[in-house]
């Protein structure tokens, strides 16, 4: 079949018909769009990152589609996976934690909402934590408390890098005052990793609230946000209760924060590998460079001046 | 004229115990017929002890959480003034504002000048409408890490009371970075060589609580609490139902034993029979003779030793398992 057939077939066949492109969004095929409603083929959505191609608005991702997109392939080396949370209060609310444990780990195939590991960015070798907001909105307790401690203390030994991807709803009240401490415990090995003169970048994804955004997510050498990411420590709603008022769109927002000075740079997920590793690369102290040489002084010549 | 404590449910049996007692003591002086009823005041008076001693022993957590919100509970400042031998209230985050919900400045304390700061609630209506009943805003948390640093400086042990609902949920304190300032206290507390001592004494609210709470010791009042979130808010959240919250506050594990077992809490402070309340001056001497003893045993102590000792507290909090092996990192 030459190509111009194809064409020729092509125009033949009547266009996508409701059902079937209700049946291909169904299969996966095609994606639409939560924020402008244009759909994309799923295979070229992920190919951006899972940023639409249309109005650049940044789906959620997995934390394991977040190694890939930032790790260069065949580097990245896990830590601490073993690590499991366990019911420490026997807690339960409408439901057993126990069981909502099992149910998340299930889901998503993780044992927490965090995952951490050494891999380089562009050759650069760096610490890397990342929380998953599918398990349990991200909530930060034990596990996620001393998978990035130990994470940061492995950086602090090996003189690395930190960058952090937060998404969370804060601490995970299931764990109780446990959960709180953690915030204490990863801001006491941050700050051991600062003496150190080391360099640590959050990067603030939606959502970044709570007890992360009151602890290590913005106590960063340089915080970097996703466009548009909710970050904020009260929630909306509760501000919005209390005060018994609106609050506009743009509250609690990325660039809301910019403009009141707590974020460096918002920068678009299909930029942020490269941005991760210039800055990281900016951030090596300067090689030995060769000896500097003084050039015997010229003399000034009389008529040469002014 | 001192006013009458204000009334718990709970506590009503032993108000109208001690009213009747009063009421009978009140008729015998009028009647002059003191030494006939005296033995009648005093069955009465060891029934009044053991129903408050009763009473005190079997507080459920929610009615712990009364307690620790009780209007009449010492503050900060009632402590600070009770227990320092002299104090100066010093202010201002110099950062254009000075946070009346957060108090703080130098104090001389058993021989030395130490840095006392917490959280202030006001002491009636209109005092908490100006303190905004304890919550802090950004600028607070700057005005502690300000004296703080100061204390770092200048040798000063530094001494926090957590009492507090939380830190302030407004758009202001949004904008001004509330989350920023109680994380860089978080980082920056474990850095100071001074001892530092932190002593919840009524309300600890989440991270509001622990933007001054990072030390080498955590204090508590028997009756205070210590949460990740105030029931009310966890029972909203998690039930879907905001009534919920005495299910919420015994689940969540907010007192001072629940603390001590988790291996968060290193020392409670029993309270004087009815809660400190009803009698501060028992419980300013009970927090003085705990905290003078607490300090002397940290100046023991090198400043790598307690800087050692403070982060390795709240590295080892957190309970897990490991591989196969149910290892765990707290100290249940």
């Amino acid at each position: 079949m030459s190509l111009f057939d194809w064409f020729a077939n092509r125009r033949k066949s009547p266009p996508i018909g409701q059902e079937q492109q209700e049946r291909e969004i169904a299969e996966g095929l095609w994606t639409k769009c939560e924020q402008c409603g244009v759909l994309t083929y799923t295979k070229d959505l992920r190919a951006n990152q899972m940023v639409c191609p249309e109005c650049e608005y940044h789906w959620r991702v997995f934390s394991g589609d977040r190694i890939e997109q930032l790790i260069d392939p065949g580097t990245w080396q896990s830590l601490d996976e073993g690590l499991q949370p366990t019911d420490p209060l026997e807690f339960r609310d409408r439901k057993p934690y126990r069981d909502r444990l099992r149910e998340y780990q299930e889901k998503t195939h993780l044992n927490d909402a965090v995952q951490t590991g050494i891999g380089q960015i562009d050759g650069e070798p760096t610490v890397l934590g990342i929380m998953d907001f599918s398990f349990m909105g991200g909530s930060m307790g034990s596990v996620v408390g001393e998978k990035l401690a130990r994470a940061i203390e492995r950086a602090t030994k090996e003189g690395l890098s930190v960058i952090i991807i937060c998404a969370s709803g804060g601490a995970r009240m299931q764990e109780g005052m446990l959960s709180l401490m953690q915030m204490a415990k990863i801001s006491g090995a941050l700050q051991r990793h600062r003496a150190a003169n080391l360099l640590y970048i959050p990067i603030l994804t939606h959502p970044t609230t709570g007890g992360v955004t009151a602890s290590f997510a913005m106590l960063g050498d340089l915080i970097l946000s996703e466009p548009k990411a909710t970050i904020g420590f009260a929630g909306r709603r509760v501000i919005e209760q209390t005060l018994r008022q609106k609050l506009p769109d743009n509250f609690q927002t990325a660039e809301d924060l910019l403009t009141h000075g707590f974020v460096d740079a918002i920068v678009p997920r299909t930029e942020l590998k490269a941005t991760l590793a210039q800055l990281v690369r900016w951030h090596q102290p300067p090689q030995p460079s060769a000896p500097l040489v003084l050039s015997e002084p010229v003399p000034v010549v009389e008529g040469e001046r002014g | 004229m001192k006013k009458p404590p204000l009334l718990l449910d709970f506590e009503k049996p032993l108000a109208e115990l001690e009213e009747r007692i009063q009421q009978i003591r009140d008729l015998a002086v009028e009647s002059g017929e003191n030494a006939n009823v005296s033995d009648r005041i005093r069955d009465l008076e060891a029934r009044a002890t053991q129903l408050r001693r009763d009473i005190f022993k079997s507080l459920s957590p929610s009615q712990r959480l009364q307690l620790a919100r009780h209007p009449r509970r010492p503050s900060t400042l009632d402590y600070i003034q009770a227990i320092a031998d002299d104090w100066m209230e010093l202010h201002g985050d110099r950062g254009g504002s000075d946070d009346p919900a957060l108090v703080g400045g130098i104090a001389r304390f058993a021989g030395r000048s130490v840095v006392m700061l917490g959280h202030q609630k006001g002491r009636d209506t209109k005092d908490n409408v100006a303190r905004n009943f304890g919550m802090a805003s950004p600028g607070g948390y700057r005005k502690a890490l300000r004296l703080m640093e100061h204390a770092h400086r200048f040798g000063m042990p530094i001494l926090t009371f957590i009492d507090t609902p939380g830190a302030w949920a407004g758009v202001e304190a949004e904008h001004l970075g509330q989350g920023e300032a109680i994380a860089r206290n978080l980082r920056e507390m474990f850095r100071f060589n001074v001892p530092v001592i932190c002593t919840t004494i009524g309300e600890g609210g989440s991270g509001g609580a622990l933007g001054i709470g990072v030390g080498d010791r955590l204090l508590m009042f028997e009756h205070a609490v210590y949460t990740v979130a105030t029931p009310e808010a966890c029972a909203a959240i998690l039930w879907k139902d905001a009534s919920k919250a005495p299910q919420a506050a015994e689940a969540l594990r907010i007192t001072a034993w629940d603390l001590k077992e988790l291996g968060i809490l290193d020392r409670l402070l029993p309270e004087p029979p009815g809660g400190v309340h009803s009698d501060p001056v028992g419980g300013a001497n009970i927090l003085k003779a705990a905290l003078t003893e607490e300090l002397e045993a940290l100046l023991g102590m090198t400043s790598e030793q307690r800087c050692q000792l403070r982060y390795q507290k709240f590295r080892h909090i957190g309970m897990f398992l490991e591989g196969a092996t149910p290892s765990s990192n707290g100290r249940l």
